[in-house]
């Protein structure tokens, strides 16, 4: 809730971003980051909460990470973790793929995100760049079924094999707890 | 899926195997020392400490492949998150790593008040610091004792198991359940610290050192145990960061991180306290660091209960945090603030947020995305048993049947943590 008196003008707020560490990290991750891959790249940077996050293609993602991994500045030696996520209303870019990278040297942490369209969920293995993202890609295969190309052993890793759906996209809403046409009556014999 | 379909092509073994015998695995009288065994250690098996299947391909008593699965307890709680208004995913929560909930519970609470900009008062904050390193101590006692019954020595999970019900007994004491804790809210705790809370915690912090103390003098040096764990399962560091391992896996391994002292929340720098770090990864420095990561929580518990500031203990957030249930009867407000509260009605911002706290098995992270509705857009956990029992078909590897369990019982995973 934030507090209208309290609100500070605009140069204050700007004054206060430069002061601030995690701005100046985030500004100069995001200048090696341009100067590596070049500024088109990256599209829709922003900082929520301080995280830095920036959307690119999915052709750029295998190459921009692993850049950051062997990056001997920045070693963004650890991927935090990978998730699908599913915007049915956004139109040829329903699915996406949510990176998270960590530095543990300079503590910067990176969000990276792609989207690409539902009838094409084709995306490039990070596998050999993070043994991690092994199961992670399974995961975002079995909930969101997006295909990575090149991963070793693509199956689904939580849900039973022979499901023919993906269960975590919009499309198939959880069942009303408060629906009234189902009867109970064999329910607990 | 057929046993020899998943194996294809995961060992040189195998392939050597059955290259010798004509691309059959059925073994004859003359080739008898090649014969290969599948054994199937779980799902269900009082080793595998929960609910996973190894399909072990072994060559006498040596293991040369074990393919993981897993998902049998998988309850869709990122899909249910959906659409829960954000008190109604704490229980989600509590039933992820079960041995340690109440870090789960202030994992999401952090997370939702760093996407709402709630700030806590200092004493909510130190009394989550307590309870976060009691769970952290009663995770440990569980892990390390089992890694003892798993190589034969029962007395040591009796001596502690004995600890962790007393901590169980805290639990009660501040929030009324023992297992699924549910503990604290949005802005801060369910209610204070009771005088009887504050005096059984001061009372366990007494006489706890004495059993831990025990319990290493059992384990530490001893000739049988260390025989079973020395060199069993080792990773070195490089391989373990490229694996995604945190917490203690990671920390036996020679690395550092500690999502505490490197992203410190909750007051955590605050406090003085070390990282334990081990040297080669195996089973024995998973153990050591174990019990030293109690002594470092008993020294951080120490330092927030006596410096424990006085104030209220919770936020100022109508909004959020539940009022006290007297002013529901005779306040109008607070009986709207409860009502909206129960019923989810009120909206969170918009916003993506990512917020991630030391569990006992490592970095527990919550990916949170909200669309300015009562309930989150996504919800996705970071849960590091997932990420890291990956490893466990490649550590296994070379080993025999019986170090493989104490590889699984040192890496302390959890079935739940693992499905969700």
């Amino acid at each position: 809730m934030a507090d209208p008196t309290k609100e500070e003008s605009t140069a204050a707020q700007a004054l206060a971003a430069e002061q601030d560490p995690t701005a100046q990290q985030n500004a100069q991750v995001l200048a090696l980051l341009h100067s590596l891959f070049g500024e088109a790249t990256f599209t829709d940077v922003h900082e929520p909460y301080g995280l830095l996050t920036v959307t690119t293609k999915r052709e750029h993602i295998h190459r921009i990470v692993e850049g950051l991994q062997q990056d001997e500045t920045l070693k963004f030696h650890f991927l935090t973790t990978m998730c699908g996520i599913n915007y049915p209303e956004n139109l040829n870019q329903e699915l996406g793929m949510i990176y998270h990278l960590h530095s543990l040297v300079h503590n910067i942490r990176v969000r990276i995100k792609i989207f690409f369209p539902l009838a094409d969920p084709v995306v490039p293995t990070l596998s050999d760049i993070y043994a991690a993202a092994n199961w992670m890609e399974r995961e975002a295969y079995d909930f969101y079924g997006i295909i990575f190309t090149g991963h070793p052993n693509l199956r689904r890793i939580l849900n039973v094999e022979d499901m023919d759906y993906y269960p975590m996209r919009k499309q198939y809403p959880l069942e009303d707890g408060t629906r009234e046409d189902k009867t109970d009556l064999f329910f607990g014999r | 899926m057929a046993v020899n379909d998943a194996l294809a092509g995961t060992h040189k073994i195998v392939e050597e195997a059955r290259e010798q015998q004509g691309g059959q695995l059925v073994p004859t009288l003359n080739d008898f020392s090649q014969e290969l065994t599948t054994l199937n250690l779980g799902p269900t098996h009082p080793a595998t400490h929960g609910i996973f299947q190894n399909i072990l391909q072994m060559d006498g008593e040596r293991i040369i492949s074990g393919v993981p699965t897993i998902g049998y307890i998988h309850r869709a709680f990122e899909k249910i998150a959906e659409r829960r208004p954000f008190y109604q995913i704490t229980p989600l929560t509590d039933r992820m790593n079960y041995c340690s909930s109440p870090i789960n519970n202030m994992g999401w609470h952090l997370t939702v008040e760093k996407l709402l900009g709630i700030q806590v008062p200092k004493r909510a904050q130190y009394m989550r610091v307590i309870m976060m390193e009691l769970a952290r101590i009663a995770d440990h006692l569980i892990c390390n004792s089992i890694l003892g019954v798993d190589t034969g020595a029962f007395t040591g999970f009796l001596y502690v198991f004995q600890e962790r019900e007393k901590i169980y007994e805290i639990y009660e004491e501040v929030c009324g359940s023992r297992l699924t804790t549910n503990m604290g809210r949005v802005g801060g705790m369910e209610r204070d610290f009771t005088p009887v809370a504050i005096e059984k915690l001061r009372k366990w912090l007494k006489e706890f050192p004495t059993v831990m103390k025990e319990f290493e003098a059992m384990f530490n040096r001893n000739r049988i145990f260390m025989d079973r764990v020395v060199n069993v399962g080792p990773i070195t560091a490089e391989k373990a960061l490229n694996y995604g391992f945190t917490g203690p896996n990671l920390r036996a391994a020679g690395v550092d991180y500690d999502v505490r002292v490197m992203n410190p929340y909750s007051s955590y720098e605050d406090f003085e306290f070390d990282i334990p770090v081990g040297t080669n990864g195996d089973t024995y420095d998973r153990f050591i660091v174990r019990n030293e990561e109690i002594w470092q929580s008993l020294r951080i518990i120490n330092q927030a209960l006596d410096r424990l500031p006085e104030g209220p203990f919770h936020a100022d957030a109508p909004h959020y945090y539940l009022p006290p249930k007297q002013a529901v009867y005779k306040n109008m407000e607070a009986l709207i603030y409860h009502f909206k509260i129960i019923m989810g009605e009120i909206d969170a911002p918009v916003g993506e947020v990512y917020h991630s706290v030391e569990g006992g098995n490592g970095e527990l992270g919550f990916y949170l995305v909200s669309d300015g509705g009562r309930t989150p857009y996504r919800l996705h956990f970071r849960r590091p048993c997932f990420i890291y029992y990956q490893a466990y078909s490649e550590m296994v590897v070379g080993t025999s049947l019986s170090d493989a369990i104490v590889i699984l019982s040192s890496m302390n995973v959890i079935a739940g943590e693992l499905d969700a």
